[in-house]
C-alpha cells in the first residue's frame, strides 16, 4: 500500500519526533512511507479563524500533492477532519469545479494515525512497551469529529508494560480552540485549568492524546504548574519499544 | 405593503434555492422511530412512570373504583370538591366535603380545595395525563385552581407512548398533558414540586372487575 | 424597513472576550454555573439514553424543521388560514418595533393596563415588556425566573433557567425587598429553601393570575393543518395565563409552525428530554382558537420575522431556525458553563446564541460572538434537531471576516499575518525558510528549552502555558538528511 505521510504544518515545525514515530510504526508493521515535500498545511487555522478565501490556495496545493495515494495518514485528528469535512466545502466556494473533483478523489483517503491503524491496517497490536502510566484525553475532533471512539484506547490497551488511567471528564474540550486560546485567552486558561485538575487528579505521568495542538495548550499549562506531567503524542507511544531508553 | 407581503415577500426571496416545483412532500421525512417505547403492560407502565414523578398513584377495579376514590378524598380532608359535568355519578363517593358543580366563577374555583376529573389518554411511557375539556374533566380552569387534583384513568385510555396519544387525540379541543404535579427548577436546579398548578397530584387506574383472557 | 432583527442584543453589552473575562473572575458564578449544567447534563443523558431510537427522532425533527424552513411561505398562510377558522386573529410583524405596537394596540383596546406574560423568548427578543412599559402598561412576568429577573431588574442567562447565574440567599434578598413594590409582599420570616420561595412567588403571583384580563404568551409551535398552538412549562404559570384572562396574545416567530398535528409525536419527545431531562414536562397546553364556555374568548396570533428571513436567506445559516429552545447546547458547551450567559450580550446566549443572534441582528452587530467557541463540537452532538452549529459558527467568522475587510480602509493586523500564512504556506520552500527563522527565534527566547511569558500579542497565550522551544531541525528536515533517496514528490 502506498501511504503518505501528512505531517501537518505545526508537527513538522514543533513536534517532528510525532512524525517519526508515525513512520517508525509503519515500517515495523511492514508498510513503506512515502513524504511528498510538496507538501505545507491543510488550511485549517485559516478556516477556523474565517480567513477562507485564503485557505482555498491551501487546498489546492493539498490536493495536488496527495493525489494518487492509496492512503494519506496524518498524526492529528483536527487536521484530518479539516481535509475530510471542509475543503470540499472551500472547492464548492472557490467555484472551481475541477478542484472539487480532485478534492472528492483525495479528502476520503485521508485517515487519522489511529484510524489507519485500527481501521484500515487492522491492527491494535502495534508491538509496543511503554512501561508508564498514562491517561488518553479524547481530543474534540478525534471524539466528535472523526469519532475515533476507542480505537485510540484500544491502541494504548494493547502496549505492553503501559498502566492506561481513566482521565475524569474526558469528553470536555481542553479550551484550545486554535485561535480561541487567544481570542477568549481568559475562557480558554479556565477550560485548561480544569483539565489539568483532572489530568493531575489520574496520577499519570503522561498525558496522550491524537493532537499535538491541544498537548501543547495542556502541556504548557501543565508546565508552567510544575506538574511533573508530560504529553506524548499516541504515535510516540506506540512507536516506543523495550530498546527505547525512555 | 402590509407586513404581511412584507414578510411573505422576504421568505420568498430567501428560499430561492427552492426549486419552483418543490413541494414539502419532496423534502424527505424519514420517520424511522418506533411507535412505542412500551413493550409491557401499558397500565402497569403508566403506573410506575406517573410515580417517578412523585404523584400518588392507585389501582381499582370497577367494583371497587367508588370506594377507592372514598377513601383517597377522605383523606384529604376537604371542604369543598368539584365534581365537572358528565363524571360518572356511580363513582362519585359521599362525603364530608361540599360538592360544587358548575357554573363556578374564578373566585369559588379558587375556594374549592379538590377537584375530581376522568381524562382522555394516559401515557405510559411519559407518565402522562391528557385531558381534553370532554365530559367529567370539565373546562381548564377546574384543573387548575384547586390544590389537590385527582384524575381517574380507565386502562382502557391509556396508550404506549406519545405516537399513540397524538393520534387519539382530536387537537381542535383544548388539550392540557400533565405530567405529574406542577414542578420548578428555577433555583439552583432543585427541584420543587408544587408551584402554581394543584400541588398534590393523585391517579386512580380503574381495570375492568374481570379480567377477560 | 431594515430586515434585521432589532431589540435581540443588547445595547452597550461590551465584545464577548471582555464580558467573559468579567465573569470569570465571578466564582460564586461559577459555582452556580458549574453545579446547574452538570445537574441538567446528566439528567438530559439519562432520559435521553433511555430511547432506543433517539437518532431517529433527532433525523426526523431535523427533516420536519427542514421542511417547514424550506416551504415555510406555504405554511404561515395554511396557519393563518386554520388560526382564522378556528376564531383566532392573525397579525403580521416584520420587526420588534411593529410587533410591539400591534400587542399594545390590543391590550389598549382591551381597555386593561397590566397583563401577566408566560416565559416566552420572543417577547423578551422584542423588548415587549419595555415597549408595554412607555405605553403605560406593566407587564408581569410569571415563571418563577422570570419574576426573580424581573424583580431584580436584571438580564436572564439562560434560555430555559434564566435565573441560572443566581443562588438562593440572592433570590430570597431579592423577594423580600422588592415583591412589595410589585404587589404583594413577601412573607415574614421568609427563608431561602427553594421550597419556601416557590411557595412565595406562588402567593405573589395568584392575586395577578386571579385579577388579569389580558395573558401574553410565547409559542413551543403553531400547528399549520389544524391552527393549534402549543406552550410547553412546568411550573402552571402557563396554564394560569392561557386559562383565566379573556384575551391571549401570543406572539410566535414564524420558525416556529409545524406541518402537521402529527409532528407534535416527534417534538414531544425530543424538547422536554433535551431540556429538563424529564420524559416529559409537568404540563403541555395546546389551543386551536378559541372555545366557547373555556378559556380566553379572544385569541391573536402575532407572526414576528424580526431578522428571521434574513436569517432563512442564508442556506448554511438558515438551520439556527430549527431551534426549538431547548437549551441543551447550553448545558454542554464548556464555554458558556465558564462564562454565563449574560457575556453573550444577547438573549439568545450559549452555543444557538452564537449562531443565531449575529444572524438575527447582522453579524457586523455581534461579530465577536461566532469566536465565542472551541469548536468542540458537544452542542451539534446535543441538539435534538441536528443544528450542526460549528458549521455555521466557521460560515459566521467567515462572514464577520469578510465584513470587518469591507468596513476598513487598512486590513487588521490579523489579516495581514493570515494572508502572510497563506504566502508561506502554499510554497514548501518558503515554509522551510519560515520554520528555520522560528526554530532560531524560539530557541533564542527560550530558557533551558521553555518560552516562559512573553509581551506583546502572544502574551494571552505566554501568560498561562510554557511553550516548548521549537526544535532544531524539523520533520521536513530529517526526512531530506536521513532519507535522501526515498521516493519522494518533488519540491516546488
Amino acid at each position: 500500500m502506498r501511504i503518505a505521510l501528512f505531517i501537518t504544518c505545526f508537527n513538522d515545525t514543533m513536534f517532528p519526533e510525532t512524525g517519526k514515530a508515525v513512520v517508525t510504526v509503519l515500517e515495523r508493521l511492514g508498510h513503506q512511507v512515502e513524504f511528498p515535500l510538496g507538501q505545507t498545511c491543510c488550511g485549517q487555522m485559516h478556516f477556523n479563524t474565517g480567513y477562507r478565501p485564503e485557505a482555498t490556495p491551501l487546498v489546492r496545493n493539498f490536493t495536488e500533492v496527495f493525489a494518487g495515494y492509496d492512503a494519506i495518514v496524518t498524526p492529528s485528528a483536527s487536521c484530518a477532519g479539516m481535509v475530510r469535512e471542509h475543503h470540499a466545502v472551500l472547492a464548492e466556494e472557490s467555484g472551481e469545479a475541477a478542484l472539487g473533483r480532485q478534492v472528492a478523489a483525495v479528502a476520503p483517503r485521508v485517515h487519522e494515525f489511529a484510524e489507519l491503524l485500527v481501521d484500515v491496517l487492522g491492527v491494535t497490536d502495534v508491538g509496543a512497551y511503554f512501561p508508564h502510566r498514562v491517561t488518553y484525553h479524547p481530543t474534540c475532533h478525534s471524539l466528535r469529529g472523526l469519532r475515533l471512539g476507542d480505537k485510540p484506547v484500544r491502541l494504548l490497551r494493547a502496549v505492553r508494560g503501559i498502566d492506561l488511567v481513566e482521565l475524569p471528564a474526558a469528553d470536555s474540550c481542553c479550551g484550545f480552540g486554535g485561535t480561541f486560546a487567544l481570542k477568549n485567552a481568559a475562557t480558554s486558561t479556565a477550560m485548561l485549568g480544569d483539565k489539568i485538575r483532572n489530568v493531575a487528579a489520574t496520577g499519570a505521568d503522561v498525558l496522550c492524546a491524537a493532537d499535538n495542538s491541544c498537548l501543547l495548550h495542556i502541556g504548557g499549562g501543565m508546565s508552567r504548574l510544575q506538574t511533573g506531567i508530560g504529553t506524548l503524542h499516541l504515535a510516540e507511544i506506540l512507536a516506543s519499544t523495550e530498546g527505547d531508553a525512555r | 405593503m402590509t407586513a404581511r407581503d412584507t414578510i411573505l415577500g422576504r421568505i420568498r426571496d430567501a428560499l430561492v434555492d427552492v426549486p419552483a416545483d418543490e413541494t414539502p412532500d419532496d423534502v424527505p421525512l424519514p420517520r424511522a422511530y418506533h411507535r412505542s417505547h412500551a413493550d409491557v403492560d401499558a397500565p402497569a407502565l403508566f403506573a410506575e412512570r406517573v410515580a417517578d414523578y412523585r404523584a400518588r398513584v392507585v389501582e381499582a377495579t370497577a367494583d371497587t373504583a367508588r370506594a377507592t376514590i372514598a377513601e383517597l378524598l377522605a383523606a384529604r380532608s376537604l371542604r369543598a370538591l368539584v365534581v365537572p359535568p358528565g363524571f360518572p355519578e356511580d363513582l362519585v363517593p359521599d362525603g364530608a366535603w361540599r360538592r360544587r358543580a358548575e357554573p363556578l366563577d374564578v373566585g369559588e374555583l379558587e375556594a374549592a380545595d379538590g377537584v375530581l376529573t376522568t381524562c382522555a389518554v394516559g401515557i405510559a411511557v411519559t407518565g402522562t395525563l391528557v385531558l381534553d375539556a370532554g365530559p367529567g374533566q370539565g373546562r381548564r380552569a377546574l384543573t387548575l385552581l384547586p390544590d389537590y387534583h385527582l384524575c381517574v384513568v380507565r386502562a382502557d385510555q391509556i396508550v404506549g407512548d406519545v405516537p399513540d396519544a397524538i393520534a387519539r387525540l382530536d387537537p381542535s379541543r383544548p388539550l392540557t398533558f400533565i405530567s405529574g404535579p406542577s414542578a420548578t427548577s428555577d433555583i439552583e436546579l432543585d427541584r420543587v414540586e408544587g408551584v402554581h398548578g394543584p400541588r398534590t397530584l393523585e391517579v386512580l387506574i380503574v381495570r375492568p372487575s374481570q379480567e377477560h383472557p | 424597513m431594515s430586515d434585521a432583527g432589532t431589540n435581540v442584543v443588547w445595547l452597550g453589552s461590551p465584545t464577548f472576550p471582555r464580558a467573559a473575562s468579567a465573569a470569570l473572575a465571578n466564582p460564586q458564578l461559577r459555582r452556580n454555573l458549574r453545579k446547574a449544567t452538570t445537574t441538567i447534563r446528566d439528567k438530559r443523558l439519562a432520559a435521553t439514553g433511555e430511547l432506543d431510537d433517539w437518532e431517529q427522532l433527532r433525523e426526523a425533527g431535523a427533516a420536519t424543521k427542514r421542511r417547514v424552513l424550506r416551504h415555510l411561505d406555504r405554511y404561515l398562510l395554511q396557519l393563518e388560514e386554520s388560526v382564522t377558522r378556528a376564531g383566532g386573529i392573525v397579525h403580521w410583524a416584520a420587526d420588534a418595533a411593529e410587533a410591539n405596537e400591534i400587542v399594545a394596540e390590543l391590550v389598549r383596546a382591551t381597555g386593561s393596563d397590566e397583563v401577566v406574560k408566560v416565559k416566552s423568548m420572543a417577547t423578551q427578543e422584542i423588548g415587549l415588556n419595555e415597549a408595554l412599559a412607555e405605553a403605560g402598561i406593566r407587564a408581569y412576568e410569571t415563571d418563577l425566573a422570570e419574576l426573580i429577573v424581573q424583580l431584580r431588574d436584571d438580564r436572564p442567562s439562560h434560555i430555559l433557567v434564566p435565573a441560572i447565574h443566581l443562588g438562593r440567599a440572592e433570590i430570597r434578598e431579592t423577594f423580600v425587598h422588592e415583591m412589595a413594590h410589585w404587589g404583594r409582599p413577601a412573607p415574614e420570616g421568609l427563608t431561602d429553601e427553594p421550597r419556601a420561595l416557590a411557595a412565595a412567588a406562588r402567593l405573589h403571583l395568584r392575586e395577578k393570575f386571579l385579577r388579569a384580563k389580558v395573558a401574553i404568551s410565547g409559542a413551543n409551535f403553531a400547528v399549520a393543518e389544524t391552527g393549534t398552538v402549543g406552550v410547553v412549562e412546568s411550573e402552571g404559570n402557563g396554564r394560569m395565563c392561557l386559562t383565566l384572562p379573556e384575551t391571549l396574545i401570543t406572539v410566535m416567530g414564524i420558525e416556529k409552525v409545524l406541518p402537521k398535528w402529527q409532528d407534535l409525536e416527534v417534538f414531544l419527545q425530543l424538547l422536554p428530554r433535551s431540556s429538563t431531562g424529564e420524559r416529559m414536562n409537568p404540563y403541555t397546553s395546546t389551543w386551536t382558537g378559541t372555545t366557547p364556555g373555556d378559556g380566553p374568548q379572544t385569541f391573536h396570533l402575532v407572526l414576528l420575522d424580526n431578522g428571521r428571513t434574513a436569517t432563512l436567506a442564508d442556506t448554511t445559516g438558515r438551520q439556527a431556525l430549527a431551534c426549538i429552545r431547548c437549551s441543551a447546547c447550553l448545558n454542554v458547551c464548556p464555554v458558556y458553563e465558564r462564562t454565563g450567559g449574560h457575556a453573550y450580550g444577547s438573549v439568545y446566549p450559549g452555543p444557538i446564541g452564537a449562531i443565531l443572534t449575529p444572524q438575527l441582528v447582522g453579524v457586523e452587530h455581534a461579530e465577536t460572538l461566532p469566536f465565542a467557541s472551541t469548536l468542540c463540537g458537544a452542542c451539534y452532538d446535543a441538539c435534538p434537531v441536528q443544528i450542526n452549529i460549528p458549521e455555521v459558527l466557521t460560515h459566521l467568522r467567515a462572514k464577520a471576516v469578510a465584513a470587518r475587510r469591507a468596513r476598513r480602509r487598512t486590513p487588521s493586523g490579523e489579516a495581514l499575518a493570515m494572508k502572510a500564512a497563506t504566502a508561506i504556506l502554499t510554497s514548501p520552500g518558503r515554509l522551510a525558510a519560515a520554520q528555520k527563522a522560528a526554530s532560531l527565534g524560539g530557541r533564542a527566547i527560550a530558557r533551558n528549552g521553555v518560552i516562559g511569558p512573553l509581551p506583546g500579542p502572544l502574551r494571552s497565550w505566554t501568560d498561562a502555558r510554557d511553550t516548548p522551544a521549537p526544535p532544531r531541525e524539523t520533520f521536513r528536515s530529517w526526512w531530506r538528511r536521513t532519507r535522501p533517496q526515498h521516493p519522494s514528490g518533488e519540491q516546488r
